[in-house]
């Protein structure tokens, strides 16, 4: 693909200057800046980062820019939201115009191996799924053997899709077209009983049909999307900073800290494990180069990774997406966090 | 040449009664328009008009039937000024006013001087305007560029390109006919360059490739980078455009002045650019309909325009599904600022003419 030419001859033009080979200055110039610049979305990914009325921005990758910039500097309001289009995202990471990009960035082999990007973890496991009207009865993707799914032609869901029936023996009438737009059309009229693309942009298309309600994403998800925060590959410091931010999220959801409750917690906890992790014993927040509290600022900023997931994408929001894989471990999920001793 | 139009009854009445066939031709023009549009305006009306909701609180509360102008009412504050705080608002209505002040003043009744008022008035526009919004003296609160956007972004990156790439590209024309080799040279390739790549690719290197050329540490405002590159990239064009008047002058002109006494900066400064621009005003007003386009470019470099804003606010799942409003409102206003300039060429056209006829008289 062209656009993905050019990340090349960028990334590969940047790493020859001598800005690239400097170790772990992201954090001392957010600290010295007051704010960190952190890449989104133009304003258009639904429950990741829109703007709201007064100019907010709002949603899961918005706020978890802000749980970076409480961590660092204990302000959840120091955060320079950068809107960037996909294609010149990663270029402008490069140069150094933004510290870290929120912005729905799929980790894949050959992005973390040919650009100078790491992923610091993943903060959303996404993936390709479908979406069905309620009237159907359908609650299952093993029960749509012979249905006509849309499907946006030319992307990588279309080969998923025929990936995943050909593995279930189970067959199906694709109903290609060139545009999302054009699909959810098609479901509406009747003229497919699926749409299939990845689960969070389900979600956002579903707002678009006239009755949302009446529409619903089956819980099967049939291909790997992990989302995550990106930063420079030059600077491990700063990485360890926004995976550690991404860490406190999980372990407070496993210790039930919330967004109200951590600073009572902080003061009053006997849990070893929870002192440290909140700063209460131990020095481990300036092992990170961040202050000895900067979990207790990053929960009080965006609440754990529960509530901050039911907030922007899940239930108490407008997509109404379920949590699914994005849950605990423990709880049978794919999060897990390294212990903080 | 005299007009010849056939006589056919009331139409001939019509026109004769606009005056010349310029009118009649555009009379015509708007007619196939109409019957054109006429199919479908009723359509139109009832869905932009009559069933439209003004005001709301979010989707449901519009009437499905018509548009949903509540969502552009409720954002207009947003699209205007982006992220601009409220309570100092009235630095970014000035500057956006500004400029469309200047306009105005350029097409009202014409007084003594008239046209030096409007071009001081957008010379002195940058620094003023530019201090005026980001604060920090005065009394007046920093406002960081970050927070600019919206139609305020679109008039002040336009205006300020404009402003600032009109000497750049004066004197890269001069350069590009000067005498002297090396100056030439100079003048033809920063031209070539900056004409040749996509403006685009212009503002991709202004604030992702300079800023790695920069020492470690410097961090420049990114709408500074965009400016200067929209600016080189402004006076590239314009410079052509200067270029085609020095040279629709002819040599007698400045031979004429020099045999008189005149030095080169006043022969150019009193006979030859006067002459120059006049000449070429239509493709000075088509290069800055087209900048004031071409700012939308800006989300390239993370900088919210009046275009992004909109497209932004159209995604914002309280208002999901009003993309026909935003784009519509969005073409209004782009067509009505070009619009303006196009008068504003005419007028100056027209001036111009009258002045030439006084002195063809005199």
């Amino acid at each position: 693909m062209k656009t993905n030419v050019l990340f090349r001859l960028i990334a590969g033009t940047a790493a020859l200057l001598p800005v690239a080979a400097q170790a772990g200055p992201t954090l001392d110039a957010v600290k010295a800046r007051g704010v960190l610049n952190c890449g989104v979305s133009t304003g258009t990914s639904i429950g990741k980062s829109t703007l709201d009325d007064s100019g907010n921005w709002t949603g899961f990758e918005a706020d978890f820019c802000r749980a970076v910039a409480a961590a660092i500097l204990g302000d959840a309001t120091a955060v320079e939201f950068v809107p960037l289009e996909f294609k010149n995202a990663f270029a402008s990471l490069q140069s150094g115009s933004v510290d870290m990009l929120a912005r729905s960035a799929t980790w894949t082999l050959s992005r973390d191996a040919e650009l100078g990007f790491e992923w610091a973890g993943v903060y959303l496991y996404d993936g390709q799924g479908f979406l069905v009207s309620k009237a159907s009865g359908v609650t299952s993707a093993e029960q749509l053997d012979g249905a006509s799914i849309c499907v946006t032609s030319g992307t990588t869901t279309e080969l998923n899709l025929a990936d995943y029936f050909r593995t279930k023996g189970m067959s199906y009438t694709p109903i290609t077209v060139g545009s999302p737009d054009q699909s959810i059309a098609n479901l509406e009229a009747g003229r497919c009983d699926a749409y299939t693309n990845e689960v969070g942009g389900l979600a956002s298309y579903r707002l678009g049909l006239s009755d949302p309600a009446a529409y619903t994403i089956l819980p099967d998800v049939i291909s790997k999307e992990p989302l995550g925060p990106v930063v420079r590959q030059d600077d491990p410091q700063f990485e360890d900073v926004v995976e550690w931010t991404l860490y406190a999220l999980v372990i407070a959801e496993e210790f039930g800290l919330t967004k109200d409750g951590v600073a009572q917690a902080a003061a009053t906890t006997q849990r070893p494990e929870m002192r440290r992790f909140l700063g209460a014993e131990g020095e481990f927040g300036a092992k990170l180069g961040l202050p000895n509290d900067w979990a207790v600022k990053v929960i009080q900023a965006t609440g754990n990774y529960g509530e901050l997931f039911e907030r922007t994408l899940g239930s108490q929001s407008d997509a109404g997406i379920a949590r699914g894989v994005n849950r605990l471990w423990s709880e049978g999920g794919l999060l897990y966090a390294p212990p903080v001793r | 040449m005299k007009t010849h139009v056939p006589d056919v009854g009331r139409g001939h009445r019509l026109v004769r009664g606009l005056g010349s066939r310029r009118s009649a031709s555009s009379l015509l023009a708007w007619a196939v328009a109409l019957v054109a549009a006429g199919i479908t305006l009723p359509d139109i009306v009832g869905w932009a008009l009559v069933d439209a909701t003004w005001v709301a609180e979010d989707r449901a509360g519009c009437d499905p039937a018509g548009a949903c102008w509540a969502f552009v009412v409720n954002r207009l504050p947003q699209f205007a000024f982006g992220f601009y705080p409220p309570e100092e608002r009235w630095r970014a209505a000035v500057a956006l006013a500004w400029p469309l002040v200047s306009l105005a003043i350029a097409l009202g009744p014409g007084f003594r001087r008239r046209a030096a008022v409007v071009a001081a008035a957008l010379a002195f526009y940058p620094p003023v305007a530019g201090l005026l919004l980001l604060g920090g003296l005065l009394g007046l609160p920093r406002v960081p560029t970050s927070q600019w956007g919206g139609m305020t972004m679109t008039v002040f990156v336009g205006t300020v390109a404009f402003v600032a790439a009109f000497p750049i590209g004066l004197g890269l024309a001069l350069a590009r006919r000067s005498s002297l080799p090396a100056l030439r040279l100079l003048g033809t390739g920063f031209i070539e360059i900056w004409r040749g790549l996509p403006l685009i690719a212009v503002l991709f290197i202004a604030v992702v490739m300079v800023p790695l050329a920069l020492p470690p540490g410097t961090e420049l405002p990114r709408l500074v980078l965009a400016l200067v590159g929209i600016t080189l990239y402004t006076s590239s064009y314009l410079a052509e455009v200067f270029r085609g008047g020095l040279q629709s002058l002819g040599a007698g002109q400045g031979e004429a002045a020099s045999a008189l006494g005149f030095t080169y900066w006043s022969a150019q400064r009193y006979v030859v650019v006067p002459q120059a621009l006049m000449a070429v005003v239509p493709g000075i007003l088509n290069t800055v309909v087209a900048l004031f386009k071409d700012t939308t470019y800006v989300l390239v470099v993370g900088l919210f325009d009046f275009l992004s804003i909109v497209s932004a606010a159209v995604a914002d799942p309280r208002w999901l599904g009003l993309a026909t409003e935003g784009y519509v409102f969005v073409g209004l206003v782009y067509w009505a600022f070009c619009f303006l300039l196009s008068r504003v060429s005419a007028r100056i056209e027209r001036d111009i003419g009258r002045g030439r006829e006084r002195g063809r008289s005199a």
